[in-house]
């Protein structure tokens, strides 16, 4: 069983290979989404089979050796949290798909490239969730970095869709690095590359003083791939991508892997006050900035970029204000507060559902009216009744009102904001007060955009004339997949417990396992507690906020208050540009054109690093009593090279140039020859005579040799750098020879005969010893050989002409 | 331009590429257990083809010999690398190479080595690359 849980990950990267044959042998008779689609539902179903085991507790292990010497292997783990990540990946994957068959027309797009792409992302994600290595999740975290680029630049001949993906790429591959930093010090500190593991010892990792600075690399990774302020603006320039990818990478799955990577890591960081702050404050800082700032949006699907990072921000912050209850142990007090790390669990579902359909309908309108743009949109109620029934059930469960699923996580939410303000630990007195006032003021935006979303688009009076085309009601199978989650999202309010029992207790006890242990931790999911502070904040949220849009043009002008040069998208852009501009400038500085002057820069590091080691390290030691006694033939060799050298210096035409130096090379394998190298000997000669041929072919290009005249400081340079090349050579040679830190390894390959079968060491080393070298070699060699053929001759046409000139 | 009077070198050379020809075959072959093998196999063969350049122009050689050089190289790299995947299916780690004693019908008892077909990746490789890059810069012109 345990290969089988591997193959399914697998499956989707197997299956790409599929895809642009069936798309080339069955366009356009049969969409190619109907083959993919049974990737998801399969790898759905599978999953749906866990349930109950997870339910009752038990976690499933299973591993695949890959890397054994260094530890690492691809082992996955499969408990609550996983399984609820990995249900949504294939749920909703299925639906996306589903909906892409309409959405994707088959005559026109390419389809196999988005096919293969968004297999390449689902079987990437669902790598990340099931893996417990964390260099294999690093390896599936950038595999949905690069999916997600691919995805963005899906229409790469639109220059936004290549702007918006070149900044994803930036800011969420940045923040993988700085990830991968950060679980390197992870595993130093835990001389482990296992997540369970690191847990089972989570008591030991925070007195370490590589503690924190791990903490704020990993949680840049995870803000930079969740768009948590201020790395959140990527996210509304994704939105370039086809709507299903929006759907599915942009607010269902690839941006929860952040909230994701926290979740698993708060039984390690957990506790801590640095952890505490950091994930709460930015997340609640997100929060509000998502929501001010989706007000202002006209693009529908820019208006739900903004919701996106502000629920993002809202799930984030409850993981950070729920992490708390690690703080105190096991008892009364830290079940309050666990309360917000389900309620984390639960919004993330429940987002999934409202915001995946949304994002659908809003396709669905762009489809149909051929516009996106609030301003152009009006009184599409009568037309498109359906849409309109979808976008009710999401936005007012985005808004979070009764009866929809909504309305529970974000009464959850409240109560856990609420919490902090009685919070004694951490020194949260002051702060503590402002969360829930923040989390107030940005549920009242929450509501305000979510009324724009609903009323701008479907009442109010209908636009044809800016239309410019008949508008009607989605084609059926476009409706299904958001019919689906509405649905769900109406099943979850009146079944929350059912969700409870089942998925989210298990996820809960997975990211809190110590206080799972002790039993204390079972939440009930109510509708109705009465009329407590949480249901007066709602009503609150709901009378402001009503206000505030039906005044909507009275005040929203204090948007245009904000200086555009402060924006973060401006900051980002120009330091774009000035990063360019500046590195332009460098590189013009040194890279002169002129072969000589790189020659200095490389013989005068070489003598300022070798000759600085031999300083540094003393390394100058010479032990000549080993050396044996130089004779007659040597000695000849030796005078003889001394003069080809000087010959070469002296020379004045090309040809003899060359010629010396080809006689040199001839003599220095006489030198192996003397010495019993047979190979060496041979490979020099061979090496010696292709060399001088490929001189001689380029000699042909040269022009006539001509007496330099030049400034005597240019000779001296060059006197100066090729005499402490010459003079740094021959003492480290010498040097070696008298120093010997180690015992010599030649006797291992002594045996080349019984290990490899070979009674010639020299090739033994090379092909079977280390082969590895070998090919990486041939390899390099290789791709120098097309690097000097893509030279000279793929330039581009104009220089040609020109030289012919 | 007069045309220049080399029918010494002609003569020879059509001699010679065959003598270095079977040279270089007998190098990489003997490699496994005395001096040779691919590199320098490879290299002696690029030697014969650059004799042949020097002495007929590329075009000549190029229609007598009609191999494009860079894929050779290309798949030199492929057997090179595919011989230590082939490892992997034998559930031993990337690039193991082993080897064994058989009998074959004319040269009796035989050693047959997986590291020489890997040395045959390692061979075409040298001589793609090196004959790509002499012929990339000997036609510039």
């Amino acid at each position: 069983m345990s290969s089988w849980f591997h193959i399914m990950i697998l499956i989707p990267f197997l299956f790409a290979i599929a895809v642009p044959y069936i798309y080339k042998q069955l366009t356009p008779r049969i969409h190619t989404g109907w083959f993919v689609l049974f990737i998801p539902v399969l790898i759905f179903v599978y999953l749906f089979a866990f349930i109950p085991q997870i339910s009752k507790e038990n976690t499933i292990t299973a591993t695949v050796p890959w890397i054994p010497a260094y530890n690492i292997n691809f082992t996955t783990h499969i408990d609550g949290l996983s399984l609820i990540f990995g249900l949504l990946i294939s749920g909703i994957g299925a639906l996306v798909i589903l909906y892409s068959i309409f959405y994707m027309s088959k005559h026109r797009e390419a389809l196999h490239n988005f096919y293969v792409y968004l297999l390449l992302f689902m079987g990437a994600m669902l790598g990340l969730v099931f893996s417990d290595n964390i260099v294999v999740l690093y390896v599936f975290w950038e595999t949905t970095s690069v999916s997600s680029f691919l995805l963005i630049a899906y229409w790469y001949e639109r220059e936004k869709s290549r702007y918006g993906a070149q900044k994803s790429m930036l800011i969420t591959i940045f923040g993988g690095l700085a990830m991968l930093a950060g679980f390197i010090m992870l595993s130093m500190i835990t001389d482990t590359y296992s997540i369970r593991e690191m847990v089972s010892n989570a008591a030991d990792i925070p007195s370490h003083s590589l503690f924190v600075p791990a903490m704020i690399l990993i949680l840049i990774g995870a803000f930079t791939k969740s768009a948590q302020f201020p790395f959140s603006i990527w996210l509304p320039d994704a939105m370039e991508a086809p709507t299903p990818i929006s759907a599915y990478l942009h607010s269902a799955t690839m941006v929860k892997a952040g909230i994701y990577l926290v979740a698993r890591l708060t039984p390690i960081f957990g506790g801590a006050a640095e952890w505490f702050w950091l994930v709460s404050g930015v997340g609640i800082i997100t929060l509000l900035y998502g929501s001010v700032n989706a007000v202002r949006q006209t693009d529908l699907k820019a208006l739900l970029a903004y919701s996106t990072i502000s629920q993002l921000g809202l799930i984030m912050s409850l993981l950070g204000l729920g992490s708390a209850s690690l703080y105190y142990g096991v008892g009364n007090d830290s079940s309050v507060y666990a309360v917000a790390i389900f309620a984390a669990i639960f919004h993330l579902v429940n987002h999934s559902t409202f915001k995946g359909c949304l994002f659908m309908v809003v396709g669905i309108i762009d489809h149909e009216t051929g516009t996106r743009d609030i301003r152009r949109l009006g009184g599409l109620m009568h037309l498109m009744p359906i849409s309109f029934t979808l976008t009710v059930i999401g936005s007012f469960a985005m808004a979070g009102l009764p009866p929809f699923n909504g309305f529970l996580s974000k009464e959850m939410f409240f109560t856990a904001v609420l919490n902090v303000s009685n919070m004694s630990v951490f020194n949260a007195d002051a702060i503590g007060l402002a969360i829930p006032v923040i989390a107030w003021i940005a549920s009242v935006f929450t509501f305000v955009y979510s009324m724009i979303l609903v009323f701008k688009t479907f009442r109010g009076k209908n636009k044809p004339e800016k239309l410019g085309r008949d508008v009607h009601e989605a084609p059926i199978g476009m409706l299904i997949s958001p019919l689906v989650l509405g649905s769900l999202v109406m099943v979850i309010f009146f079944f929350p417990n059912v969700l409870s029992d089942y998925l989210l207790n298990p996820a809960l006890h997975a990211v809190l396992p110590t206080l799972a242990d002790a039993g204390e931790l079972n939440v009930k999911i109510s509708a109705w507690h009465g009329w407590n502070t949480e249901l007066f904040m709602t009503l609150g949220v709901i009378g402001l906020g009503a206000l505030l849009y039906i005044y909507l043009k009275k005040w929203y002008r204090i948007y245009h208050l904000y200086p555009d040069n402060f924006t973060l998208n401006n900051m980002y852009n120009l330091g774009l540009e000035k990063m360019e501009s500046s590195s332009k400038f460098i590189t013009e500085r040194y890279m002169t054109g002129f072969l000589r002057d790189y020659l200095v820069y490389i013989f005068s590091f070489i003598i300022l690093v070798v000759g600085g080691a031999m300083w540094l390290f003393d390394g100058f030691s010479f032990d000549p009593s080993s050396d044996a006694p130089a004779n007659f033939f040597e000695l000849g060799l030796m005078f003889a090279m001394i003069i080809t050298a000087i010959t070469v210096l002296f020379s004045k035409t090309r040809l003899t140039a060359i010629v010396a130096v080809g006689a040199l090379g001839f003599l220095v394998s006489f030198f192996f020859v003397l010495f019993r190298a047979p190979d060496l000997a041979l490979t020099q000669l061979v090496v010696e005579t292709v060399t001088t041929a490929l001189f001689l072919l380029c000699f042909y290009h040269l022009p006539q040799m001509k007496k330099e005249i030049s400034r005597v400081r240019f000779k001296a340079v060059n006197a100066f750098i090729s005499i402490g090349v010459g003079v740094l050579v021959t003492i480290v040679a010498l040097a070696a020879n008298g120093n010997r830190l180690f015992e010599s390894i030649s006797s291992f390959y002594e045996n080349s005969y019984e290990l490899a079968g070979a009674k010639n060491i020299v090739n033994a080393i090379l092909v079977d010893f280390r082969g590895f070298d070998t090919m990486l070699e041939i390899l390099v060699l290789t791709v120098a050989g097309l690097g000097v053929y893509t030279l000279i001759k793929l330039r581009p046409r104009r220089d040609r002409n020109e030289g012919a000139e | 331009m007069k045309e220049p009077n080399d029918v010494i070198i002609r003569s020879v050379t059509k001699v010679a590429v065959v003598i270095i020809f079977t040279f270089a075959i007998n190098l990489f072959f003997s490699g496994h257990h005395y001096p040779g093998g691919g590199f320098i196999g490879g290299l002696a063969f690029a030697s014969a083809i650059i004799l042949l350049f020097l002495t007929f122009d590329i075009e000549t050689v190029r229609k007598n010999i009609p191999v494009d050089f860079k894929v050779l190289a290309a798949v030199g790299v492929l057997i090179a690398v595919l011989t230590g995947v082939g490892a992997i299916l034998f559930d031993a780690p990337f690039l193991t190479q082993t080897f064994g004693y058989f009998n074959l019908p004319i040269f009796r008892k035989t050693e047959l080595a997986t590291a020489v077909i890997f040395d045959i990746g390692v061979g075409l490789a040298v001589i793609g690359t090196s004959i790509t890059i002499i012929m990339s810069i000997g036609d510039d012109r």
